[in-house]
């Protein structure tokens, strides 16, 4: 029966979603395989060790605690070096990450302490004898790739929300563990972590996106894709490199290849084309929603419903219409 | 200031992918090829790093069958000053063998400075440049969009999710390069002349056996025909009832 690493990310102290969401994939990974152990890993300053026991709730049987203050923001060479020591001493037979920034990061550094193989941006995965079948988007998301894994441990980074597990809690045993050498003499050394001021939803948790293109015209004319994330209510905003770019928007609230992947109950494209590399980061929403004043613009291939319209017309008119609708409900 | 550029040959995205009889490759024909995005935004921070210091050299690096030498003389008409592959009869679907072949040709060549594409956009993988930083023994900062280079230290600054992070570190290092840092120069025809006079090295890559191997290729599933709900803000009401009575997101 396999063990399990999963490696769970945090960032100023708390625990990311995606670091639950590498326990829960653990744990129906291991279950799937019938039955197995799932340790998850957590690395901090003093005090992270806090969220440990809740995370027998997405399905660990061990929690890892390496408390250090020299883990106050992410560490990594000294958190590879913790999470390879780990995965050589524990016999697993996989270690899991989210495929986030910090994953994206972390994986390929374990995987060269330890000459294992590494796969990222994964959104399925299972073991298959003495292998680990994984399927993985390639080419902008054009093309689904099935790859076989050969390594003991391999190491498989998830992308964001796409593996979806059912709750299996229980009691986990909590450990405390060392660090590997002087985790404070690093090379490598974050110095700054600046964190989003933004009280909006995160982009990774709203189940309504409303996103704006280079259609919008500017910055001021936002707060059109601004009123109708409000009438929804439960919506973040989102927008094209177009906007961002143009300093219309932050970085920060791009959707597509270089920015967030997201897969919302809903996503409003507003004045947004539709090029392959946006569609690549919110092609998997579960209903498409496009405003387009080109009637071949080619975000209407992928959308549920589209009007072809002004946004400037149709947006106020369909704000108005959410509120209404929501108010009457 | 010496820096390598590791770039890649890869399919403009926008082309029509088609899976080839094989069922595990993509089949070539009608795809156009470009060096990958992220590279060129490294083989411009490299030749802007060069200029600013008034001296060094920027070598450019890629794997693969003899068709890249077309990406590698891109990136010389660029201002690269020379060229190496390291030839191979396909990339290998394994990061860590790429990184590994990389690697072995990058060692003990005194680059002060080694830059990769945070992600090549065909495989999207994004472990290339972390892994052979490992196997070289060089301090790495991955996904970078700014930097700031003085007295042999870097500064860096990362894009996370609704947050960022600035990483310092030691020269010589690694970095992977994300959007945001620059925008590639177009090579001017002065460049492009000069380009066929550079040398280009081409040297065999020893690739070890690949662990991750690709079992299938498939095109998505497409999504569900939609439909055109309407024109303009006539067609608001028949959208906000499709909402709330067949897509039941309202
Ligand atoms: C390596 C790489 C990575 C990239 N990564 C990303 C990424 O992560 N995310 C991303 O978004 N892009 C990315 N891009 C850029 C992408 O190719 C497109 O350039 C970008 O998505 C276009 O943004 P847009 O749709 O806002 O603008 P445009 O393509 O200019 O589209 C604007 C749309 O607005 C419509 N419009 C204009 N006025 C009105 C009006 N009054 N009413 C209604 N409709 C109107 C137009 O018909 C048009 O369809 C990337 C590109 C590369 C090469």
């Amino acid at each position: 029966m396999p063990t399990i690493l999963a490696y769970v990310e945090t960032r100023a102290g708390a625990v990311r979603k995606v670091g639950l969401e590498a326990v829960a994939a653990a744990r129906a990974t291991a279950d799937a395989a019938g039955g197995g152990e799932v340790h998850a890993l957590v690395v901090g300053a003093p005090g992270v060790g806090a969220a440990a026991g809740a995370l027998g709730e997405d399905g660990a049987d061990a929690v890892l605690v390496l408390e250090h203050p020299a883990f106050e923001r992410y560490n990594p060479e000294a958190t590879s070096a913790v999470v390879a020591d780990r995965l050589t001493r524990g016999g697993y037979r996989l270690g899991l990450l989210g495929s986030s920034a910090q994953g994206r990061d972390l994986a390929p550094r374990v995987a060269g302490v330890l000459g294992v193989p590494v796969v990222t941006d994964v959104t399925a995965l299972r073991l298959e004898g003495e292998d680990v079948v994984v399927t993985h988007p390639i080419d902008t998301g054009k093309v689904i790739a099935t790859l076989v894994v050969r390594g003991t441990p391999a190491l498989v980074a998830l992308r964001p929300g796409a593996v979806a597990a059912g709750p299996a809690p229980r009691q986990p045993r909590v450990e405390t563990i060392a660090a590997v050498g002087d985790p404070a003499a690093t090379r490598v050394v974050t110095t700054e972590l600046t964190l989003g001021t933004s009280t909006r939803l995160d982009l990774g948790d709203a189940p309504v996106i409303v996103s704006g293109g280079r259609g919008l015209r500017s910055a001021e004319n936002f707060r059109l894709v601004e009123e109708l994330a409000g009438a929804f209510g439960n919506a973040a905003v989102g927008a094209t490199r177009a906007v961002t770019d143009e300093g219309w928007r932050p970085h920060s609230e791009q959707i597509g290849q270089t920015g967030r992947l997201v897969s919302p109950d809903l996503y409003v494209a507003v004045g947004i084309s539709g090029a392959i590399q946006h569609l690549a980061g919110m092609r998997t929403s579960r209903t498409i929603v496009a405003i387009n004043k080109d009637k071949d613009a080619p975000i209407f291939k992928v959308a549920d419903y589209g009007i072809v319209g002004d946004v400037f017309e149709v947006v106020p008119a369909l704000t108005a219409a959410v509120r209404a609708a929501r108010s009457a409900s | 200031m010496k820096i390598a550029v590791c770039i890649k040959r890869v399919p403009v995205q926008e082309g029509r992918f088609a899976i080839a009889p094989s069922g595990t490759a993509i089949d070539e024909a009608g795809l156009k090829y470009d060096v990958n995005d992220f590279d060129l935004w490294a083989v411009e921070a490299a030749l802007r790093l060069k200029e600013k210091a008034g001296q060094g050299e920027v070598v450019i690096v890629s794997l693969g069958p003899d068709a890249v030498q077309e990406q590698i003389r891109k990136a010389l008409s660029m201002g690269a000053d020379r060229g190496l592959q390291l030839r191979a009869s396909a990339v290998p679907p394994d990061p860590f063998v790429v990184a590994t072949a990389l690697a072995d040709a990058l060692r003990g060549g005194g680059y002060d400075l080694i830059l990769f594409g945070r992600v090549a956009v065909d495989d999207a993988f994004g472990a290339t440049g972390a892994i052979a930083a490992h196997l070289l023994g060089l301090p790495c900062v991955t996904g970078i969009s700014t930097l700031e280079i003085a007295n042999g230290r870097g500064r860096a600054r990362r894009e996370l999710e609704g947050a960022q992070e600035v990483m310092e570190f030691p020269l010589p290092a690694v970095l992977t390069i994300d959007e945001g840092l620059n925008k590639e120069r177009l090579p001017s025809l002065k460049g492009i002349m000069a380009a066929k006079k550079k040398p280009l090295e081409v040297r065999a890559a020893t690739l070890a056996e690949p662990r991750v191997t690709v079992r299938r290729l498939e095109l998505p599933a497409e999504r569900a025909a939609g439909r055109i709900v309407g024109q303009g803000a006539a067609a608001v009401p028949e959208l906000v009832r499709l909402l709330q009575t067949e897509a039941k997101v309202l």
